[in-house]
């Protein structure tokens, strides 16, 4: 009697989600005059209010750089807090233009969900962390070990990986907030604390000695963190892919918001085409000439970025690994802007 | 309008009254299942265009992740329809246990707040408007602290139960009982007993209603239910081992274990429920008539009696039915398990399934499906109940 209730409540719904997809985002932003971006708002580094409430991290800026390239402020960005729980959902049903929340790219998020990843913006692995007094030197000892992780991520299911591969014995508990999570270790529920590496370094420091723990050097898993869009739009994915590509191309060139109205001057072709100065490459994307120029004017290349909020300028102290460019031996290269 | 009126020859159809509300009725329902049907198909169209699988054939894929308290046989390469009846039991066995918990304690503190005692009433006066104006979820995470903090943290620090248990901060750990050949004898030796003490106390009551003697039933009882297996176990050569927890480097393992989680979940659902029940208990004595007292006190009843013969059975005509929803609450109450770590149904299922598979739909319709028919069985069996003990009209 009460089903047809809930089918009628989740088919209204879906409704929403059909016009939300079919549309043209970009057109949907402009409109509006904001961009809705799904982030975090609970992990310091990425995604998070800062003491003045005003939203920062590298997820964050990832989003700022959208707007920026749109309306040429950074500010016209209403950020979503959301659940690891509540983020596809969100995505699918049009609340946000855009997901920007520390998203581990997977074969089964890329085809079964209705969405695209449009790249990676931070190579990440998983990690263990431990107590010091443990004397745990490897992942491996952990057979048995109670281990405390946040539910609604790949972590869960690669933690059970991991453990499987090895014939060791698991025992997890599992919390849906990852404030609760990092308690619950605190408090000793737990031997172990597991999620990405990057999160363990924001969440370390909810602890009440951080000095007491220590994480593993295991990589349990790869996880490549990257925004996402709704499938069915490719203008929209495009742009969302070479904000990423424009903020990589500028540190590539040494292009910096410090210097970038000087760079305009500047005779490298491949400086000249990324700002605008030659060949409008902006209008395949739907965007005004100068959109990259924009990007670095108001948020800064991909390098200042990482450095202010996750790097050697931030609290957490992150290596750049994986995420130096191509050249300085990391991961991070962009298709040429030609 | 009776039926002889409204069949009568001559009337058109349009203006009997019958058919124009068999017509009416009709009309509903088939605009209920129109509209049911258009909401399934435009839903199961959105998702196809938006590229969201839809369906339950996820249901047999490995579901790959680990639960911390599992009632049946389940691992990390079990299918995710298997996760939802671990998470499912373990909602059911909550809502079970806490269900008898808030029950008796809510009957005792309902009592003591009629109290002549003014401290025992007092007391309970307290409890009740404490418990009942704090929000349950602060009332949970209150709980499972208290819980962590209370009990020791270091392994070698645990305490140890007598009979080869164990209590830390992982939990308590007990002796499980493994039963051998000739178990089964003694378990249809127990259900045996039960029947047989169930006919027991029949007889006793038609006798003690016919006569005025009442025939002892407590102890009966207790010995028909017992004595049978107890008999049959000594014949069969206790056929039973022990499983003891063994303490490993950082956690025990093998045994019975019983996680924090559920000793804190099971406290705050049981104590907060309790205080609603006790209100409802106190409604249901007041609303007996003093006279009804006196009048059996005349009759020479001793105080016991006078409670439990005249007192509590016409009290349970005004307690059943606000019962009934208390029961409802705790149920659907449970599944703020997932604040404190607690592998409920909302858990498992509407939680770590939904996003692994990604198919919100078909697993919050199905979990809503579940807690409807949880809700709607027990309000039969209460209803069934309320029928027994309603006045009957003669």
């Amino acid at each position: 009697m009460t089903s047809p209730v809930i089918r009628m409540a989740l088919a209204a719904v879906l409704a929403c989600v059909a016009t939300a997809a079919s549309s043209q985002t970009l057109n949907t932003v402009k409109s509006r005059g904001v961009l809705n971006c799904g982030a975090n708002g609970n992990l310091a580094g990425f995604g998070a209010p800062d003491a003045q409430g005003r939203w920062t991290g590298l997820d964050v800026d990832f989003c700022r750089a959208i707007a920026a390239a749109i309306f040429n402020d950074p500010n016209k960005v209403k950020f979503v807090p959301l659940s690891a729980k509540d983020r596809f959902t969100a995505l699918q049903s049009g609340e946000v233009d855009v997901l920007v929340r520390n998203t581990t790219w997977t074969i089964s998020r890329d085809t079964t969900l209705g969405l695209n990843f449009t790249g990676i913006n931070y190579y990440d692995h998983q990690a263990i962390m431990v107590r010091k007094s443990l004397q745990v030197k490897s992942a491996l000892e952990l057979n048995d070990a109670a281990i405390c992780v946040q539910q609604g991520t790949t972590t869960e299911k690669n933690l059970a990986d991991f453990f499987r591969a090895r014939k060791m014995r698991l025992k997890t508990v599992t919390f849906a907030s990852p404030d609760e999570t990092i308690k619950a270790y605190d408090s000793k529920r737990c031997d172990a604390f597991t999620t990405d590496a990057s999160g363990i370094r924001s969440e370390m420091r909810k602890l009440a000695n951080p000095d007491e723990h220590v994480i593993l050097d295991d990589v349990v898993s790869k996880e490549p963190l990257g925004p996402a869009v709704r499938q069915g739009d490719d203008q929209w994915f495009d742009i969302v892919k070479w904000v990423h590509f424009a903020m990589l191309i500028a540190e590539e060139y040494g292009v910096t918001r410090a210097n970038v109205d000087d760079m305009r001057k500047s005779d490298i072709p491949a400086v000249r085409r990324l700002l605008g100065v030659e060949d409008n490459v902006g209008a395949g994307l739907g965007l005004t000439a100068d959109w990259a120029y924009r990007i670095i004017k108001h948020v800064g290349n991909y390098g200042e970025s990482f450095e202010r909020n996750v790097g050697q300028g931030s609290p957490l102290k992150l290596p750049r690994g994986f995420n130096a460019l191509w050249n300085k031996g990391g991961l991070q290269y962009a298709p040429p802007m030609l | 309008m009776d039926a002889a009126e409204s069949a009568k020859p001559g009337v058109s159809l349009l203006n009997n009254p019958r058919a124009r509300a068999i017509a009416y009725q009709a009309l509903l329902c088939a605009a209920i299942a129109a509209l049911a049907y258009g909401a399934i198909t435009t839903a199961s169209a959105n998702l196809k265009r938006a590229k969201i699988a839809s369906g339950f054939g996820f249901w047999n894929d490995t579901a790959g992740f680990d639960i911390s308290q599992t009632l049946i046989e389940y691992s990390i390469t079990s299918t995710y329809g298997r996760a939802f009846w671990v998470g499912l039991l373990n909602t059911l066995l909550v809502a079970a246990i806490g269900i008898v918990l808030a029950t008796v304690l809510g009957f005792a503190v309902g009592i003591a707040r009629l109290s002549r005692n003014w401290l025992v009433s007092r007391l309970a006066g307290l409890y009740v408007e404490v418990i009942r104006n704090l929000p349950l979820l602060l009332q949970l995470l209150f709980w499972y602290n208290a819980v962590l903090n209370a009990l020791p943290e270091r392994l070698q620090d645990s305490i140890r139960i007598p009979g080869g248990g164990y209590l830390n901060r992982r939990g308590l750990f007990l002796p499980e009982p493994v039963f051998g050949s000739g178990a089964g004898i003694a378990l249809s030796a127990l259900v045996f007993g039960i029947i047989a003490a169930i006919a027991y106390r029949s007889w006793a009551k038609r006798r003690r209603e016919r006569t005025g003697f009442a025939p002892p039933v407590t102890v009966v009882v207790l010995a028909l239910v017992l004595a049978p297996p107890l008999v049959a176990l000594a014949l069969a050569g206790f056929p039973v081992a022990f499983d003891y927890p063994q303490p490993g480097r950082f956690n025990i393992h093998g045994g019975l274990e019983i996680l924090p989680e559920f000793i804190a979940l099971l406290i705050g659902l049981s104590t907060y429920t309790a205080a609603f029940i006790a209100e409802a208990v106190r409604a249901g004595l007041l609303a007996v008539p003093r006279g009804q007292t006196e009048a059996a006190q005349s009759l020479g009843l001793s105080a016991w009696r006078t409670v439990r013969f005249v007192v509590i059975p016409q009290a349970m005509r005004v307690i059943v039915p606000p019962l009934t929803s208390q029961y409802l609450n705790l149920t659907k109450n449970s599944s703020l398990a997932v604040a404190i770590g607690y592998p409920d149904l909302v858990h498992i299922f509407a939680g770590t399934v939904l996003n692994q598979t990604g198919q919100a739909v078909e697993v919050i319709a199905l979990t809503m499906a579940v807690y409807l028919s949880i809700s709607l069985f027990t309000s039969l069996l209460m209803n069934i109940y309320n029928r027994r003990v309603a006045i009957v009209e003669r």
